[in-house]
């Protein structure tokens, strides 16, 4: 049975799935249970400086995006920070630590961008006993606007001048959680790395309007005939989320900068994947405020079930494996000639492969006498659409074509060769080169 | 109670006032709008549909199904009632399973098909309850057309030709409207008068004028209709029923008259029916007597029919349908006498086998009691005029539904191509006022004669 102990900064826990700074995260209560039911490890509820709290809207705080049956596909937020006193929090913090020495409690900050104000706080994170910070460079709705959080987060300068002050002033790790909503995800990793971070984590939500009323014209969620943009997570983003952990794996100021992978995270199958992509463990949100802690149960089983099949013994053993293969599309090999196949005995006739292809793609499917859907290889170009659209699982597929044979299509011998972008003919650059 | 399961004889009252409702409560309720939107999700807005293609009607399947996975009932309901006027009828009572949800991906790919039919009747349902249909009448023509027959068949007809502008006169023999839907069809597919309903519905587009009790052959000539109109269309559907020789004691009757009181009674529980009931035949008729002969109270009901299982026309849907609410079906036996003193007491069977040279008795026989028996072997064509081509026992008609005479069209059940469907019925009524119209506003179409 594979073992699921894994160690991130030094910090060991049972698994790699801790709960995100968020609801789940918010209170001793809450962090007890999710510790009962298995839970790695928790990113406590973000705390600000010492002082009156925030407060939050008094009206709904969430949007939501649904796919058929209410299946809650993104969930879109409004909240700040911990509403709750600083030292109420501490103190939860502290007893928490003491009764689950072998679970992580990190502990995630946002406090305005002047040096005294860490000064003043990470002495008292300190006391709790906590194993880390996180520092939330990545809220984009509220604290934004007060020069906190996402403020801080598009600001690369920014970035690294807190986290030094945070290095220097804090001994444990110091974890920089990234914004999205920036155009190129590498600076502020590079950022953070040059002020000493020891971590990076990602993705905070993406900024966002679910949906517009259209009785109201209003954004939802509608407070009082009002609506503000807020910040988007849940299984929609994984994908951005996958993208922006696999620039900075493969980045190469940033490899090896340890990388806690977030956003989307709700099965097993997403936290191998990240985990895949150079994530040394995982954070799990909406998947909680959906489902509740006990989905922590089935990523156990999964992800041990996976590693057994796999023959991985310990997460390390395939962390960042998928690294190496992720590369620019320049180099992809122009020599990877493939043509889909239509399984007859699967298909169902449904015909959306032949209206995607001969709407949209390339005519490359022929619909014949009995609704018998074939694929005409001259004009296949291998684009894949129909395999998307196919409503049957592995009913079309991807045949490559050997070495040696004619490409019907373009008329040329396929080659094994590796050739890309670099070194085509039609390509400028490639020909200045010679 | 006065009566029981176990009363011998036809009586009335077998059940409770409240047993009886549930028994005769929608076989198939309504979706809300969340189970709705699910299985709207389950289609896959095939190209060129299979289903559409397998719908009489040729519903577009998908894209109605479509608006309603968004948010858009109304646009689905007319989607539908643009093809078939009566689709909310047919939401109800159309075999699906033989028909557009067999033809169903989803039926290839998992065995369950898209949920049409439920689908179907959401979105006419939404749109009947939203108020005034959606169609109405282009600038009058000054043509007048006389329909026979306010069934399925008459009633697209009429309402196709009203909406071309055409002035329709529809002569119907009973004193109401509908034809099978209010004589015929099962009550718990069509519960809280929705053939009335629908039909109010439906001619609120105007221009279409009712003659009750007015039978043609009966009450008008062909001719008079000829005269007095541009053109006629015939929906007179089978209006007789095959007898059995031998089977007159009292208790014995045509299953469909059986049907017809059922439907007519404000008050099932007045309704008499017998303790031990044996039905002949093997068709969805034979299926709706049975079933409902249970549902009020019979203590065994057994459907009797001639030929094997897999030629029985009811379909396997129906016939579990029948076995589900415990009727015995019984194959490959043939009733050879019916005996009692007075009324009927048992029929006498005798087992079949067809050794392929046709069905023959084996002679084996067994009896069954029987205080009632249905017979359910056919309706046949009646009262239409003598001088019209007939295609066995059915009106001729050619591919555009015109009859034998140039200016008589006929569709529905009255006519060889019919397939005693609800929905073919209206396919044929509707496609027919087409092909009439084109005739009378001169735009081509073949001129017989
Ligand atoms: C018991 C039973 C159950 C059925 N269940 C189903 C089902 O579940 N689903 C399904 O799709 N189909 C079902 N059918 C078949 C379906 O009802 C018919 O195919 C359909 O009603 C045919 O429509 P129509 O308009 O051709 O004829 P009809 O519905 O028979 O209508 C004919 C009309 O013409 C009138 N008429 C007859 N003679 C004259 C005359 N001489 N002059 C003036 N008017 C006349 C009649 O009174 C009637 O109103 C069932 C049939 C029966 C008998
Ligand atoms: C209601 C809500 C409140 C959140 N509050 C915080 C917060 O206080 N601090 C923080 O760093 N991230 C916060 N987040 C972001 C989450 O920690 C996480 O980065 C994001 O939801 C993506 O992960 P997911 O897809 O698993 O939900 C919040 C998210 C939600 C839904
Ligand atoms: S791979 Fe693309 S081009 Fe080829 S058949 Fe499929 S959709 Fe058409
Ligand atoms: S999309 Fe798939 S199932 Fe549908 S016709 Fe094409 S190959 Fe067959
Ligand atoms: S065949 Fe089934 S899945 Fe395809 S369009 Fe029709 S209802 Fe939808």
């Amino acid at each position: 049975m594979a073992d699921l102990t894994t160690t991130f900064l030094g910090i060991t826990t049972p698994n790699p799935f801790w709960l995100a700074s968020a609801p789940p995260t918010d209170k001793e209560y809450n962090v007890r249970r999710a510790f009962e039911a298995g839970w790695g490890g928790v990113v406590w509820k973000t705390l600000g400086e010492d002082g009156s709290p925030v407060v939050n809207v008094n009206g709904p705080r969430y949007g939501a995006v649904w796919g058929a049956d209410r299946r809650l596909l993104a969930l879109n937020n409004i909240e700040l920070i911990t509403d709750r006193p600083l030292q109420t929090n501490l103190d939860e913090i502290a007893r928490v630590k003491k009764d689950y020495p072998d679970r992580a409690i990190i502990v995630s900050l946002m406090v305005p961008c002047t040096e005294e104000s860490w000064k003043a706080i990470l002495p008292r994170v300190a006391e709790t006993g906590a194993d880390g910070i996180e520092l939330n460079f990545g809220c984009p709705h509220g604290m934004s606007e007060r020069g906190m959080g996402s403020a801080v987060g598009q600001v690369p300068e920014y970035i690294e001048m807190v986290t030094r002050w945070c290095k220097e002033n804090y001994d444990k790790p110091v974890i920089v959680k990234l914004t999205p909503n920036i155009t190129d995800i590498r600076y502020p990793a590079r950022a953070a790395k040059a002020g000493g971070a020891d971590a990076v984590s990602l993705i905070n939500t993406v900024s966002s309007i679910t949906s517009v009323d259209l009785d109201d014209f209003c954004p939802e969620p509608a407070i009082d005939g009002k609506g503000s943009h807020g910040g988007l997570c849940g299984p929609a983003v994984k994908p951005m989320a996958l993208n922006m952990v696999a620039e900075i794996s493969r980045d190469a100021e940033t490899a090896g900068l340890p990388i806690s992978g977030i956003g989307g995270v709700t099965t097993w199958r997403d936290a191998a994947e990240f985990m895949a992509l150079g994530a040394g463990n995982v954070q799990v949100c909406t998947a909680a405020m959906t489902y509740g802690f006990k989905v922590v149960q089935e990523m156990i089983s999964g992800l041990g079930d996976w590693m057994d099949r796999k023959g991985y013994a310990r997460t390390e053993e395939f962390i960042g494996k998928a690294v190496p293969n992720v590369t620019d599309w320049q180099y992809l090999n122009l020599n990877f000639v493939t043509k889909a196949r239509i399984d007859q005995e699967s298909c169902i006739k449904c015909g959306r492969c032949y209206a995607a292809c001969e709407d949209t793609s390339h005519q490359a499917i022929w619909m014949k006498e009995g609704r018998v859907f074939e694929v005409n290889d001259a004009e296949c170009v291998a684009c894949n659409l129909c395999v998307n659209v196919c409503p049957v699982e592995d009913c079309i597929t991807m045949e490559r074509l050997p070495a040696g044979q004619t490409d019907p299509r373009t008329g040329q011998v396929v080659s094994d060769d590796y050739a890309n972008w670099t070194m085509h003919p039609n390509n400028p650059a490639a020909q200045a080169a010679e | 109670m006065a009566h029981t399961i176990r009363t011998p004889g036809i009586v009335a009252g077998r059940l409770e006032k409240d047993v009886l409702a549930e028994n005769f409560s929608d076989l198939h309720p309504p979706l809300d709008a969340h189970e709705a939107h699910v299985a709207a999700d389950r289609c896959y807005f095939c190209h060129d549909a299979p289903c559409i293609t397998a719908c009489p009607t040729e519903i577009d399947i998908p894209l109605f199904i479509r608006q309603i996975a968004t948010d858009t009932p109304l646009a689905a309901g007319k989607t539908i009632l643009e093809q078939n006027i009566l689709g909310g009828m047919c939401a109800r009572v159309c075999p699906t399973e033989t028909l557009c949800e067999e033809a169903c991906v989803r039926e290839l790919a998992e065995g369950k098909p898209v949920e049409i039919g439920r689908l179907q009747r959401f979105a006419t349902d939404a749109l009947m309850a939203h108020g005034p249909q959606p169609f109405s009448r282009a600038a009058a023509t000054g043509k007048s057309v006389a329909v026979v027959g306010a069934g399925p068949a008459g009633l697209a007809c009429a309402h196709r030709l009203a909406m071309h502008g055409h002035d329709v006169t529809i002569y119907e023999k009973r004193d109401k409207p509908g034809g099978l839907n209010e004589y015929g069809i099962a009550s718990y597919k069509t519960v809280n008068d929705f053939a009335q309903a629908e039909i109010d519905w439906l001619l609120d587009i105007g221009g279409i004028d009712i003659r009750y009790g007015r039978a043609l052959g009966r009450d008008v000539t062909l001719e008079q209709l000829s005269d007095a109109h541009d053109a006629v269309f015939l929906g007179i559907g089978k209006p007789g029923v095959n007898r059995l020789g031998g089977f007159d004691l009292d208790g014995i009757r045509p299953a469909v008259d059986f049907i017809a009181d059922l439907r007519q009674s404000d008050d099932l529980a007045t309704l008499p029916v017998g303790r031990h009931v044996v039905v002949i035949g093997g068709g969805m008729t034979a299926v709706d007597a049975a079933v409902q002969s249970k549902l009020l109270g019979a203590e065994s009901v057994t459907i009797v029919y001639r030929r094997a299982q897999a030629d029985m026309p009811a379909s396997r849907y129906e016939q579990d349908l029948a076995a589900s609410n415990g009727v015995n079906l019984m194959f490959n036996a043939q009733p050879v006498s019916a005996s009692g003193a007075g009324a009927v007491e048992s029929v006498t069977f005798e087992y079949t086998a067809d050794n392929g040279t046709g069905l023959k008795g084996t002679g084996e026989k067994f009896d069954l009691p029987a205080d009632q028996v249905f017979l359910a072997i056919g309706q046949v064509l009646e009262g239409a005029p003598e001088d019209l081509s007939r295609e066995g026992a059915a009106l001729a008609t050619d591919p555009h539904h015109r009859t034998s005479l140039a200016n008589v069209w006929a569709g529905g059940d009255c006519s060889a191509t019919g397939e005693d469907l609800t929905v073919t019925a209206v396919a044929q009524g509707r496609d027919a006022a087409e092909a009439i119209h084109k005739s009378l506003m001169g735009e081509g179409g073949p001129t017989n004669g």
